[in-house]
């Protein structure tokens, strides 16, 4: 450190050397740092076993540096309660985005959800299929132009967005539940806080946690980033709002 | 010391599972295998493994990738409709090298079938029945003695060689009972380096994948794989061979049609006709070249190949003969069981 200078940022050690492929401006970016910073300042890297999806974030085990297992499309539920299960005392996290949680793997997640399967779901919910070039997915909003959807989502055949927070949170034996963004600096620091806590919970041993981020594409919705943040204002935090669904430790407080 | 027990074969499989150090069970209920979750959840107690009766085949499997990579003994087991779900999860397991046993106790098919014994999953079973280039050890039990002993020696193999090994049973060989030797329990120290436990100060981070996004990657992944598959075919081929010796007809059968052809060749014998069996017990990799030598025996008229399908390794039979004797093929489908009569009327009727 150079003399009269003070280190205020750095990249924690905890992500590997490789360049991010995500594009610029995407969420990826920001919630893999927050993990792995989590990571880092809980010294937990040799406790933490990551799952990966099918999706944008297949190659995440190129940037984390901690164990990682790359699972079958829509299965990272099923692979994370396999590791946790037989690991009790490991940190699980299966990251997963809307394709994957919410349309092919929904058995697998909602029962993971169900039994209350003590590990933490990070939810990358961007309303589109971001790997595969920009196709409908579960949480597209109602008119939103995909690949698949041209002329708009058309709610009356594809059915409404669907709200994974919201269901979630009515299982019994989740712990707690909550969506977060990324668009503004403090959203980015509720949404670091909200990651740390479900781990928090999880070694707890509280049941499942469930962080849900409304997350941009600015790739597939062809915008700018800066366009994209105001998108998420716009149109996917009114259907899609920012809060605590469900924190098992308020709801004791409250009993 | 071994226990002499009367068991059923679903029974004393998962009993021989806890004894050779299972560690987690993943399962979906479906006749005629049920028994093998219900044994287990009802050991459970007495027991340190982890038991999931999970919400499909497809979760099942998935869950025995997580476990399997998270450096664990594991098994599962279903029927045949159940381990067509499967096979997404062992094409993964057997690329990301993913140790498990698999059991199939197969039922009468296509589609939703029937609950009676079958080996109409042999095909599937042995050329692969996920997608892409790999294999898993097929070992093909015959009694609930085998089904015992098997798995012991699947769980051996899966860790040797890290892929998963299945058993092809059958609905028969799963619901009859026997007298079994159950082994003593071993004690199971894991030591997978190559797990995914958590990445300590003295190590590299360990990676389960089967995603290999440049070609040339996964060329060599793939040529890793037919490597190990070569080490398999030249260690671990597995056969019986039942008054072959002098034997003009060779009746070629696994598993249970192995019993029924038993039979035979002893009700051939007394009448003076040579008939010997030759059962493969590894079903993958196949004893091609075993019986390739016997094909070139002179005394030797020709094979027949006995089955509870429409004539699945028949192929494998000619494959191995070559051409160089004709090769015949009886069977029953759909849960029919060929009786000892029939399968010898069938022989006689080709002996001429």
């Amino acid at each position: 450190m150079k003399e009269g200078y003070e280190l205020i940022y750095k990249k924690p050690a905890t992500l590997t050397e490789r360049r991010f492929s995500y594009c610029p401006g995407c969420f990826h970016s920001t919630i893999h740092k927050f993990m792995m910073e989590i990571v880092e300042e809980m010294g937990i890297q040799d406790k933490t076993v990551g799952v990966c999806p099918v999706g944008c974030s297949v190659f995440a085990y190129h940037y984390l540096d901690i164990d990682m297992q790359e699972a079958a499309h829509g299965r990272a539920a099923a692979v994370a309660t396999g590791i946790k299960r037989v690991l009790p005392d490991r940190i699980v996290f299966s990251y997963q985005g809307d394709g994957d949680l919410a349309a092919i793997g929904t058995a697998e997640t909602l029962h993971a959800c169900n039994r209350g399967e003590n590990f933490t779901f990070i939810f990358i919910n961007n309303g589109i299929y971001g790997m595969t070039g920009g196709q409908m997915a579960p949480t597209t909003l109602d008119g939103q132009i995909t690949s698949t959807s041209p002329y708009g989502r058309d709610v009356d055949t594809a059915g409404m967005p669907i709200k994974m927070a919201e269901i979630i949170s009515t299982f019994d034996k989740v712990a707690y539940v909550e969506r977060i963004s990324c668009n503004t600096p403090a959203n980015a620091r509720k949404a670091k806080r909200a990651i740390r806590k479900a781990f928090e919970y999880q070694m707890e041993g509280l049941g499942t946690t469930f962080i849900e981020v409304a997350s941009n594409c600015p790739s597939n919705w062809k915008l700018t980033p800066e366009e994209s943040l105001k998108w998420l204002e716009d149109r996917v935090f009114p259907y899609y709002p920012l809060r605590v669904f469900k924190d098992i430790k308020k709801l004791k407080k409250e009993e | 010391m071994a226990e002499v027990k009367l068991m059923k074969g679903n029974e004393a499989l998962a009993e021989a599972a806890i004894r050779a150090g299972m560690q987690a069970y993943f399962g979906y209920p479906i006749t005629p295998q049920s028994e093998v979750i219900e044994y287990l959840a009802a050991q459970e107690p007495k027991h340190n493994y982890v038991l999931i009766q999970a919400e499909s085949e497809l979760a099942a499997v998935n869950m025995l990738y997580g476990s399997g990579g998270a450096g664990a003994r594991v098994m599962t087991t279903t029927s045949s409709p159940g381990f067509t779900l499967m096979q997404e999860g062992v094409s993964y397991m057997a690329c990301a090298e993913i140790p498990c046993v698999l059991v199939n106790v197969v039922r009468g098919g296509p589609g939703l079938g029937t609950i009676q014994p079958s080996q109409g999953d042999y095909f599937q079973a042995v050329k692969g029945g996920g997608h892409g280039d790999y294999h898993v050890i097929v070992l093909g039990p015959n009694s609930v003695q085998e089904m015992v002993d098997h798995i012991f020696l699947a769980f051996e193999l899966a860790d040797k060689y890290l892929t998963p090994v299945m058993l092809l049973a059958d609905g028969a060989t799963g619901q009859m009972m026997e007298k079994v030797m159950m082994p003593q329990p071993i004690e199971y120290k894991p030591d997978k380096p190559w797990a995914t436990t958590g990445k300590t100060k003295d190590r590299e981070r360990n990676i389960l994948t089967s995603l290999y996004i440049q070609p040339e990657d996964m060329e060599q992944r793939n040529l890793k794989l037919q490597a190990k598959y070569k080490e398999i075919l030249a260690n671990e081929i597995r056969y019986e061979e039942y008054m072959t010796e002098d034997a003009e007809y060779i009746i070629v059968a696994f598993g249970l049609s192995s019993r029924i052809v038993k039979n035979v060749v002893l009700q051939g014998r007394k009448d003076g006709l040579k008939l010997g069996l030759f059962r493969p017990i590894t079903l993958w990799p196949y004893p091609w070249d075993k019986i390739g030598a016997i094909a070139s025996e002179e005394r030797v008229k020709f094979f027949m190949s006995v089955e509870m399908n429409a004539g699945q390794m028949v192929e494998d039979v000619r494959l191995a003969v070559c051409g160089k004797k004709p090769v015949h093929f009886f069977g029953r489908m759909g849960g029919i069981v060929p009786t000892p009569e029939e399968t010898y009327a069938a022989i006689k009727e080709k002996i001429g």
